[in-house]
């Protein structure tokens, strides 16, 4: 039979483990830094690389607090603050907080799924690398004291070549333009994993709340980044090669720049939320001690959020003057957009009141969360009323609607999730003590500085402005405001520290601290290199409490089942199944690591360096490395994969 | 049988058999699915293009702009045809290696090819033609852009179908592997279709007042 009922991590002798280890680990050093396709450590990379970003970008932000605490103060000059801005915008949403939920999704996707990687091994580790490929690429204006400056929206004409003659915005419209292969890329591979790689009997109505969420996510990253590569790629023609798309002298239209981004804008929104709540949604069955009330609805929710963020792009345009027709529609939309967050809501009220909450850090940082996203979703059904936000448009109303929507109700969940998953990772726990001062600090320092930024856009302080006179009333919050920024930087200062700590010195964790439900706690922490050497058997949405001790399978002869067992470990395979039931279809041969991703992002990084200096050699010398990884990698295909 | 099987500890419930009870069907190879993604994806961008086109042309009086020639049709029909008819061959590539047949598979690819190519020379003919730089208004920016980013996936093909070819010439593709000749078909299969959308649009759309 298929099907026995040993824990998967003890179905194999310590010197088996050493052998499977022998056949999945990576070379050892920098060859093995540079070859690996494991998706734990391209996951961790992808955690630590976007917190690197996190905490510069966040340094930005209190440099330019510092600059607003009191009136006319001269920290920085205007050209440097407009510099810090954009950087702070452009780094937080580009290369913080979407590339730190792929990270997770990365790490915990394919655990949860209960298969031994992703399905595109290979083009994980290439996504990683354009990823951090451009975020260097990015950081070089920087550190070369030519920072884009025009915004993180980048609106023309203000990033017009006549406006902003220097390279600044280059590196700007041109690194969006890269950094979303990355995002593209990583996107794919979700999907396909989510639907070709699930353990057997992880029935589709079984699927972790996460999983469903990563899913929501990288459909709308396949049809939302197209637009945000078109505006920044279409401006950076005209800045490039004097196309007259963004020129109304010529025929062009600074509208069309606004429809396209947003249009990618606004599901961007979602791309980062979506995947917190998915975050949220594990963590407080787990701390509530029972199942997530309403899973259906849930799920349909994600997915009805998916479908509805691609038609409210527009309330973001509402001050542009178009007619009232199109922008009633628009409002119509982002009003309806509301339900499904609020079944989300309900269904997590529901969870914590009918269970018996643990008081944990990831619990607070998700009641955290609770709390400021419904002051963040508040404001956001104001915005979408057409006449409030004619009120408030481009005041500071607006930066703090969106910082507790995207810090308040992201960078919460991503905390939690942390002190959730690092034990799993690391198979050390970090300090609870030190994550509930880091959570407080975090969460007053937050409301702080976030919170009269609304009363301040009422008072009339409009955003993106480097300094104010005094006089206006606005000294006061505009302190608070600074206080609370250096407050919630010292939160977030303390989990760095924790962690830090924990890395080195933490208790260890054993395999389900939590006592949680899904799969990825069936397995040790850290996981080995192969995840699962037999693959478990699901019969319930949540295995590890419905299922003890948890079935595992073995192989058989058959094609579709040969893997299901340790020798599929033991032939760096893992089992394909069927889309919706789940039932094992076929078997994958796992690349081994290789350098062909790291080759093709450099390539591609080398090109886009040929762009920004206009250099036609470089252009030429990194379309020439491209072609041939890319050669390589077709090549490659029959032998690596059957 | 390995070693590790043997160490499987304490055999005993079996509490979802069926579950492991292996599906009917091969189903379809991940990089298919990984290739569906990436045609919506890159369906979007074009898209994305068609629709600034008519945003442009909606903002402005004239279309084409004055002191800019409307596309000229028949040759663009007949090389368009010429570029759909190259499905054809390629499914007949595809069709060929499912059931083993190495030569449907080899002239399949190399007919596709040569359609291919025929349909790239003459776009650069075609632009070699044009009056009017990708400068000139934005009329003619985004008619270079669009219709240059179709004719550089038609190339991209073609260069992929190198490969592809010298694989299939050195009998590296059999009835049972030959999932790199399925999705390339796949991508090429793609790159026809967006021309049924952008011809009409950029070349037939603008005789229309």
């Amino acid at each position: 039979m298929a099907v026995t009922d040993a824990p998967s991590h003890d179905t194999h002798g310590e010197l088996d483990a050493e052998e499977l280890e022998e056949i999945w680990a990576d070379a050892p050093g920098v060859p093995g830094f540079f070859s690996t396709v494991d998706h734990k450590r391209i996951g961790m990379r992808y955690i630590y690389t976007a917190f690197f970003f996190f905490f510069v970008s966040g340094i930005m932000a209190l440099v330019m607090r510092s600059q607003l605490a009191a009136p006319n103060n001269h920290v920085v000059g205007p050209e440097t603050y407009n510099q810090l801005m954009t950087i702070h915008g452009t780094t937080m949403i580009f290369l913080f907080n979407t590339p730190v939920l792929a990270g997770f999704g990365n790490y915990i996707l394919p655990l949860q799924l209960g298969t031994r990687d992703m399905a595109f091994p290979r083009l994980n580790a290439f996504s990683y690398w354009i990823f951090v490929l451009s975020g260097i690429f990015f950081f070089a204006s920087f550190l070369i004291g030519k920072a884009p400056d025009g915004g993180w929206f980048g609106y023309v004409p203000l990033t017009d070549k006549a406006f902003s003659p220097g390279i600044n915005l280059d590196f700007w419209g041109l690194a969006i333009v890269f950094v979303g292969i990355s995002t593209t890329v990583g996107a794919v591979n979700f999907i396909v994993t989510t639907f070709k790689m699930r353990a057997p009997g992880m029935t589709i109505n079984r699927v972790p709340i996460f999983v469903w969420s990563i899913l929501s996510m990288a459909f709308m990253v396949l049809f939302a980044v197209p637009a945000v590569t078109l505006a920044a790629g279409l401006l950076e023609l005209d800045r490039l090669f004097g196309t007259a798309f963004v020129n109304p002298h010529l025929g062009g239209s600074v509208l069309l720049y606004q429809h396209l981004f947003w249009f990618w804008g606004h599901p961007e929104v979602y791309i980062l939320f979506v995947p917190a709540t998915g975050m949220i949604s594990m963590i407080i069955p787990v701390m509530a001690r029972r199942p997530l009330a309403a899973y259906l609805w849930v799920a349909t929710a994600l997915i009805a959020v998916a479908f509805i963020s691609f038609g409210v792009w527009v309330h973001h345009m509402f001050a542009t003057g178009m007619p009232v027709q199109a922008m009633s529609f628009f409002s119509a939309v982002s009003l309806i957009i509301v339900l499904p967050s609020g079944v989300q809501f309900f269904a997590w009220i529901a969870t914590m009141w009918k269970g018996r909450v643990r008081f944990t850090t990831p619990m607070l940082f998700g009641i955290g969360f609770l709390l400021i996203f419904l002051l963040g979703g508040i404001t956001g059904a104001m915005l979408a009323v057409m006449p409030f936000n004619w009120q408030v448009t481009d005041s500071y109303f607006i930066v703090a609607h969106f910082h507790y929507v995207l810090n308040g109700a992201v960078v919460f969940p991503i905390f939690g999730a942390i002190y959730f998953w690092y034990p799993k990772m690391s198979g050390r726990r970090l300090s609870e003590r030190w994550g509930h001062i880091s959570f407080w600090l975090m969460f007053v320092g937050f409301n702080l500085a976030f919170f009269g930024m609304h009363i301040l856009g009422f008072l009339g302080m409009p955003r993106r402005i480097a300094t104010y006179p005094s006089g206006l009333g606005w000294d006061d919050l505009n302190l608070i405001s600074t206080i609370g920024g250096f407050i919630f930087a010292v939160g977030t200062g303390v989990t760095l520290l924790n962690w830090f700590h924990a890395r080195w010195w933490g208790q260890p964790a054993g395999d389900n601290p939590w006592d949680a439900d899904s799969l990825e706690w069936a397995t040790t922490s850290p996981p080995p290199e192969y995840n699962f050497a037999s693959i478990p058997v699901v019969a319930s949405r949540h295995p590890l409490w419905d299922q003890r001790p948890l079935p595992t399978a073995s192989s058989t002869g058959d094609e579709a089942t040969k893997s299901l067992g340790p020798e599929g470990a033991e032939h760096h395979e893992t089992p394909e199944t069927t889309g919706l039931d789940a039932r094992p279809q076929g078997t994958l041969d796992l690349p081994h690591p290789t350098y062909l991703p790291f080759l093709l992002a450099c390539g591609i990084a080398v090109f886009f360096v040929g762009l920004l200096i206009k250099a036609v050699l470089v252009g030429v010398i990194g379309a020439a490395v491209l072609v041939v990884a890319l050669t390589w990698w077709t090549w490659r295909t029959e032998v690596d994969l059957a | 049988m390995s070693a590790l099987s043997a160490s499987t500890a304490g055999t005993a419930a079996v509490p979802v058999p069926e579950a492991t009870a292996p599906a009917r069907g091969e189903g379809r190879p991940t990089p298919w699915w990984g290739m569906v993604c990436l045609i919506m994806t890159e369906s979007t961008l074009f898209a994305g293009l068609i629709g600034s086109y008519f945003f442009l042309r909606a903002s402005s009086k004239v279309w084409p702009p004055p002191g800019i020639e409307e596309p000229k049709v028949m040759l663009a029909l007949i090389f368009s045809f010429v570029l759909w008819g190259s499905s054809i061959p390629m499914l007949i590539a595809e069709r060929g290696i499912k059931r083993g047949r190495q030569r449907s598979l080899r002239f399949g690819l190399m007919a596709a090819w040569i359609m291919g190519a025929a349909f790239v020379l003459y776009s650069l003919y075609d632009f070699h033609e044009l009056h009017y730089g990708w400068r000139d208004n934005a009329y003619s920016s985004i008619f270079y852009t669009t219709v240059g980013l179709h004719t550089f996936h038609v190339f991209v093909g073609l260069v992929m179908s190198v490969v592809v070819q010298i694989k299939a010439w050195l009998g590296k593709f059999s009835e049972e592997r030959h999932v790199t000749v399925q999705v390339y078909a796949m991508y090429w299969h793609f790159v026809d279709a967006v021309w049924l959308f952008v011809m009409p649009v950029f070349i037939l759309s603008p005789h229309i007042k």
